[in-house]
């Protein structure tokens, strides 16, 4: 699982793919996650990272967190290993 | 440390090029309290979903409505459409402040008479009144729209065994330049046949023949028909006053007039291209004051706005059950009320508010109900704040229609409370139960018992 090596986001959460000219924008949490996909963290250790920092219980993130990442996968963004 | 608020994490495409050239108004403020009520009491109190009737709108519009017809026009009356919204407390708001009744079917008719409606300020329209239906009509003085010459001729046999007259007006349908054009209620204007109608009462002695009425449509977006259909009334009553020498007593003009809601699919959203009803009351009135009538002469002018009346002042609220993907990534927010009790969905993009406060995101859905059924679709297509499971939101202008075709599917009908005008709420329909609906069913012994 990684991000699109093109694809660049910028601080305020402006995505743009240069290879289908598409443009996102996702909110500071959605960065966050697509930052530490970017650093290699596993799903594990990102379900731990944002429980400790946010106010939500694990079964409710992992749920948004499939649902974003479903997103992420459809727009091109996300890439699954080989 | 203290942990920082949740936001689900979202990310929205961007599209640039194809923009709607009108631009598109998202109005999201959530919607907490209904006339000072909080919306969470209000589902804590009368479950979710529910619907919330505001008594302060309907009393506002109502004298709105008054108020643009009577400061043009000397003689001004209007009669509640019932099939609009029928539940009694909604139909005494509107008596209690000078409305007649107005009804289609001699189960409005009885309800208008329970509620305490006298004989003779109701109007009985519609094509089906029985034998039956027409001989209480007669006896109790109301007004009798005839829609056909069946029902002309069935009165004319009834009333050969009735001492006292029938006060009568016809309905009449026309070319008003909208398009369907309504030519299945009542005698067609161009043909002929809406006088022959009228010659017809004439030469009966037991008719009284007292007005004339139209319905040319609903949320009719053209103040132009009005001012057609209003001259082509003026036309029969002053063409009666001359072939017979009879002075009608009213022009009723029926019901039509739009309300804020938007169309289904319209980029335009409805507040922004509907006349006021001020429009309409100018053409209207205009119409006949510069007919040509001598003052003394002057008719009545009956009016049964339904829609514009009450949708207003309709709320439905309800809950969010879940949060779906669709194959092709879109967003489904499931609600827990569908087309089953918002029957109105069919015609209108209603608007629908958040019930919270909400983060700054927001993203594109579907709404559906919970009906196991395709055609359960609140919305097509909605930009709403962020939703989770358990939100509640606020649906707006739904006083019109849906209280009276909801329909029992799948699910039962919930409560419907009324905010009065000191903000205190009231049951004014309970909610159905099992006991309710299968208490009109009936077992056969044979199939009463068996074993699994
Ligand atoms: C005879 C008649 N009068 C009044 C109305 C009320 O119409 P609206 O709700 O469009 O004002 C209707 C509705 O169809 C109607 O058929």
């Amino acid at each position: 699982m990684n991000i699109n090596k093109n694809i660049a986001i910028s601080e305020s959460g402006f995505l743009f793919n240069p290879s289908t000219g598409d443009s996102f924008s996702t909110n500071p949490i959605g960065k966050e996650i697509i930052t530490l996909i970017k650093e290699e963290q596993t799903l594990q250790q990102i379900v731990n990272q944002i429980h400790l920092k946010y106010a939500v219980d694990q079964d409710t993130f992992e749920k948004d967190l499939a649902d974003f990442l479903y997103i992420l996968k459809i727009n091109h963004i996300l890439k699954e290993d080989e | 440390m203290e942990k920082l608020s949740y936001e689900r994490p979202i990310i929205n495409k961007l599209n640039t090029g194809l923009m709607n050239k009108f631009g598109t108004r998202v109005d999201n403020t959530p919607v907490t309290h209904i006339d000072g009520v909080p919306v969470k009491k209000l589902i804590a109190d009368f479950g979710s979903p529910c619907f919330v009737i505001s008594e302060r709108t309907i009393r506002e519009t109502y004298r709105n409505a008054v108020r643009a017809f009577s400061t043009r026009y000397p003689k001004v009356q209007f009669a509640w459409s019932y099939k609009t919204n029928y539940l009694n407390a909604v139909c005494n708001v509107f008596h209690s402040e000078g409305s007649w009744a107005e009804v289609v079917s001699y189960f409005e008719y009885e309800k208008a008479m329970g509620n305490g409606v006298p004989g003779d300020k109701i109007i009985f329209n519609g094509p089906d009144k029985t034998a039956r239906d027409l001989k209480i009509a007669v006896q109790n003085n109301s007004l009798i729209h005839i829609d056909h010459f069946d029902e002309l001729y069935l009165l004319a046999e009834i009333l050969k065994e009735e001492s006292q007259k029938a006060r009568v007006a016809i309905r009449v349908n026309m070319d008003t330049g909208v398009y369907p054009m309504w030519d299945r209620f009542g005698f067609n204007y161009e043909n002929g046949t809406a006088w022959s109608a009228i010659n017809k009462i004439m030469a009966n002695s037991q008719m009284e023949m007292t007005g004339i009425h139209c319905h040319i449509g609903t949320y009719m977006m053209s103040t132009s028909s009005y001012a057609v259909a209003t001259s082509k009334l003026c036309d029969l009553l002053k063409n009666i006053q001359q072939v017979h020498n009879v002075t009608l007593e009213y022009i009723d003009l029926g019901g039509g007039f739009a309300t804020a809601n938007t169309l289904r699919g319209s980029y335009l959203q409805g507040a922004d291209v509907i006349p006021t009803i001020d429009d309409y009351a100018e053409v209207i009135t205009s119409t006949i004051l510069n007919y040509g009538f001598r003052p003394e002469q002057l008719p009545t002018l009956f009016l049964e706005t339904g829609r514009a009346l009450i949708d207003d002042a309709g709320y439905l609220l309800g809950s969010v059950i879940a949060l779906k993907r669709l194959s092709d990534g879109r967003r489904a927010t499931i609600l827990d009320f569908g087309i089953n009790i918002l029957f109105t969905a069919f015609w209108y993009d209603h608007k629908v508010s958040p019930a919270q406060n909400f983060t700054s995101q927001s993203e594109d859905m579907v709404l559906y109900g919970p009906l196991c059924m395709n055609i359960d679709v609140v919305r097509e297509n909605i930009n709403l704040p962020l939703l989770n499971r358990g939100d509640h939101v606020v649906v707006h202008r739904v006083g019109a229609y849906n209280m009276t075709q909801w329909m029992q599917f799948i699910q039962m009908r919930p409560k419907v409370v009324m905010i009065d005008m000191q903000g205190m709420p009231h049951l004014i329909r309970n909610n159905e139960s099992l006991q309710t609906i299968t208490a009109h069913e009936r077992m056969p012994d044979h199939l009463a018992q068996f074993n699994l």
